[in-house]
């Protein structure tokens, strides 16, 4: 690895121009990643302050310090931001951004022009969402109809944030697609990719086939309102129901386009800190193709309760059992890696422990809401709710800030604090728990999701249930300020902090420019640890 | 660390291989227009739903429509998909004139396309048929609206293909764009293909 001393001379890494029109118009691929990072960070950060404002209103029963309709516009905003904004685009658009050329070998996306493009795509959807919060919609994040097109609030200027939004995650996965297939560097086979770059892979099928459907759907509400088009107004022949139908087409693979690349990003860390290969390379690259695959299978599974016939209901609740496997494969592989391996407890490493045990309670719960006549009683209750966030934060966010962690010193040249890190991950991981554990119970319990009052029965679990969120809420700002500390005060990052075999860590922290000083020719897969074992073939 | 070898490939600087830029730009071009199609896909969806659903109506409504308006509109844009198909195929010989005229044909033939339209929508305005009059109108109004909008921007982006090669940026060694907007123009031509017996020709 001797080989760019000599070009050590040359070396000018990507952070060092200055200026914010050589970001803004910047093709590079890592500084498109760092933008996106950026943004969906801030999106992050101010989605889950309108969240913790909606837990300060539950904190007892009656009114606290939102009145109802204010409620209904903070967990419409809260859902729609965190959603569109963030989980979204998030993973897949900065890391993969940030990491897929780096991983594969090559100089930058396929269409780098096209690639900062998106990025503009993606600003543009956000000042548009900016706008319409003159008049903040309430209709919740899934703008079911007929509601969405009776409410006053401005729910076509939201809508066409969030098409535009779509635009720019089609490119994004089209970009990502074009990469993997025509820029491998020489020796990089399929067999040789990173699961991250598998991840990324599955994702941006899903973008493509996805997100044109939400694409038309949100274009039919928006003609609905203006020209009364009739699509989903039995009033005029129309059907709600179709609405949920389109919808949740495009939204339950996008529960995968935003958990696949944090199974991705786990993939990565897990076998750097147990030291040892990654167990069943080739059953974890192709369980996420599965999981895409059965993803555009199962929608229905959201609609159970709001009238479709016993037999698609039950065909539908059969196919949702089937996402089980392919996950439960990716659980057991990421255990066995950690079996007799010798195991460095990083901040990373804590994060990504924590989306194993996280994401197993959020997976089974799933099997609950899964099984038709369970699904009945939980259906619009607080136990999706809860359901849904340990899937989301016990999963993606977790995925996420392990992510942050573990490629900080690449993208910025620095080292954080790793002593505050793990306390502030001991906080999230507390408070996440204390926050939504109580969900299960009170929604078992009866609580129904997206009412702004309760009866006062239900006060101990939500009072609960807000001291857990306000943790939460301490343990991600502890975060933010030590990541953000690191910029400036952080010690300088070595090539390769965690001795990984991974291309990405073969280059200078920062990377510069161009990546590679020469192509590198690839001669295994990223994750030879301990003993000589590979599972090429 | 020492599996990935770090070797001398013998390729510099930030060009990407022609070959591959190439194949990369046509393969872009087909999964864009998978999602197009995706993106319609939607409205053929709600068409199979409705149709089924109120096949009386779509019969007695689908008669307004003028056929011979849509037949013409057809004509006009199945031609300009073969002269589309010249100019690539008279690109690859490196004649780069006969592409010019070529391109200015099928312009005009959107073009042509685009006021038809014109008055065929002004024909529905006058006798009050709008997208609120029925699920049929809205689907006809959304469908064809929706197509129009497509070829607007094949419009666009064939002009600007045209200016880049008056310009002589074009050659039989370098046409990828050529190609690839190509693709775009039968996509618009295509799926138009589909609308008009869906919404015209129902018995």
């Amino acid at each position: 690895m001797a080989n760019h001393t000599i070009a050590e001379t040359l070396y000018v890494p990507y952070l060092d121009e200055k200026g914010i029109l050589s970001w803004l118009l910047s093709t590079d691929h890592k500084r498109i990643g760092i933008m996106y990072l950026i943004s969906i960070s801030t999106s992050f950060l101010i989605a889950g302050i309108s969240s913790l404002l909606m837990r300060l209103e539950l904190i007892a029963p009656g009114k606290t310090i939102v009145d109802a309709h204010q409620y209904n516009v903070l967990f419409t905003f809260h859902g729609t931001v965190m959603v569109f904004f963030f989980i979204v685009p998030g993973l897949a658009a900065s890391l993969g951004n940030f990491l897929i050329p780096l991983m594969i070998g090559a100089r930058d996306v396929a269409f780098p022009k096209l690639n900062l493009g998106s990025y503009w795509l993606y600003l543009l959807g956000a000042t548009i969402l900016l706008i319409s919060l003159l008049k903040p919609a309430d209709t919740g994040w899934t703008f079911y109809t007929p509601y969405s097109i009776k409410t006053g609030t401005d729910v076509i200027l939201l809508t066409t944030g969030i098409f535009i939004l779509g635009m720019s995650s089609i490119l994004t996965g089209l970009n990502f697609i074009v990469t993997i297939h025509k820029l491998r560097a020489p020796g990089m086979t399929w067999h040789r990719l990173n699961l991250f770059v598998w991840a990324s892979y599955a994702t941006a099928i899903l973008q493509l086939l996805a997100t044109p459907v939400v694409g038309i759907t949100l274009l039919l509400l928006i003609m609905e309102r203006v020209f009364g088009i009739g699509f989903f107004d039995p009033a005029k022949g129309g059907d709600p129901i179709l609405f949920q139908n389109f919808f949740w087409f495009y939204s339950h693979p996008a529960v995968y386009i935003m958990i696949l690349p944090a199974f991705g990003v786990i993939s990565e860390i897990i076998p750097v800190f147990s030291r040892k290969p990654i167990f069943g390379y080739k059953a974890m690259a192709y369980s996420l193709l599965a999981i895409a695959l059965i993803s555009f299978l199962v929608w229905a599974h959201h609609m159970f309760v709001s009238g479709m016939s016993e037999v698609a209901a039950t065909i539908f609740s059969f196919l949702t059992m089937l996402v089980a496997i392919p996950t439960a494969i990716k659980v057991f592989n990421w255990t066995a890696t950690l079996y007799k391996g010798s195991i460095q407890l990083h901040s990373a490493m804590l994060y990504a422990l924590s989306l194993i045990f996280l994401f197993t309670i959020g997976g089974l719960t799933g099997v609950f809401l899964g099984s038709l006549a369970v699904d009945v009683h939980l259906h619009d209750t607080y136990f999706v709710v809860a359901h849904m966030h340990y899937v989301m934060i016990g999963g993606t966010v977790m995925g996420f800030f392990g992510a942050l962690h573990f490629w900080y010193p690449k993208m910025f040249g620095k080292m954080f604090n790793e002593k505050v890190a793990k306390v502030a991950w001991a906080l999230i991981f507390i408070g996440f728990n204390v926050t939504f554990f109580p969900q299960f119970i009170l929604g078992t319990l009866g609580m129904p999701r997206r009412y702004a009052d309760y009866p006062p029965e239900f006060h101990s679990l939500h009072e609960l249930s807000t001291i857990g969120s306000l943790i939460l809420g301490i343990g991600v700002f502890i975060m933010t300020v030590n990541l953000l500390r690191g910029l400036t005060n952080g010690e300088k990052a070595p090539e390769n902090p965690y001795n990984s075999v991974s291309l990405e860590w073969q280059v200078p922290s920062p990377p510069p420019h161009e990546n590679f000083e020469k192509i590198p020719v690839v001669t295994d897969y990223p994750y030879v640890y301990g003993k000589k074992n590979t599972q090429e073939g | 660390m020492e599996e990935i070898a770090m070797e001398d490939t013998h390729s510099h600087g930030h060009q990407i291989d022609p070959k591959v830029e190439y194949s990369a730009a046509k393969f872009g071009m087909w999964l864009f227009l998978g999602t197009e199609i995706l993106l319609f896909g939607g409205l053929f969806a709600a068409y199979a739903i409705f149709r089924a659903k109120y096949a009386e109506l779509f019969h007695e409504q689908h008669k307004e429509l003028d056929v011979t308006l849509g037949a013409i509109n057809t004509v006009v844009l199945i031609f300009s998909s073969l002269t589309m198909a010249m100019g690539v195929s008279a690109i690859q010989r490196g004649k780069r004139n006969l592409l010019s005229i070529l391109l200015v044909i099928t312009i005009l033939c959107g073009i042509a396309f685009g006021v038809n339209k014109y008055f065929e929508y002004g024909a529905k305005f006058e006798h009050h048929l709008t997208p609120g009059t029925s699920i049929f109108f809205a689907l006809y109004f959304m469908m064809t609206g929706l197509h129009m909008l497509h070829v607007f921007a094949g419009i666009t982006i064939l002009t600007v293909l045209l200016v880049l090669n008056l310009k002589g940026k074009f050659s039989a060694n370098y046409n990828t764009p050529i190609e690839v907007g190509g693709l775009y123009w039968h996509l618009v031509d295509l799926i138009w293909i589909y609308l008009f017996p869906l919404l015209y020709l129902i018995s």
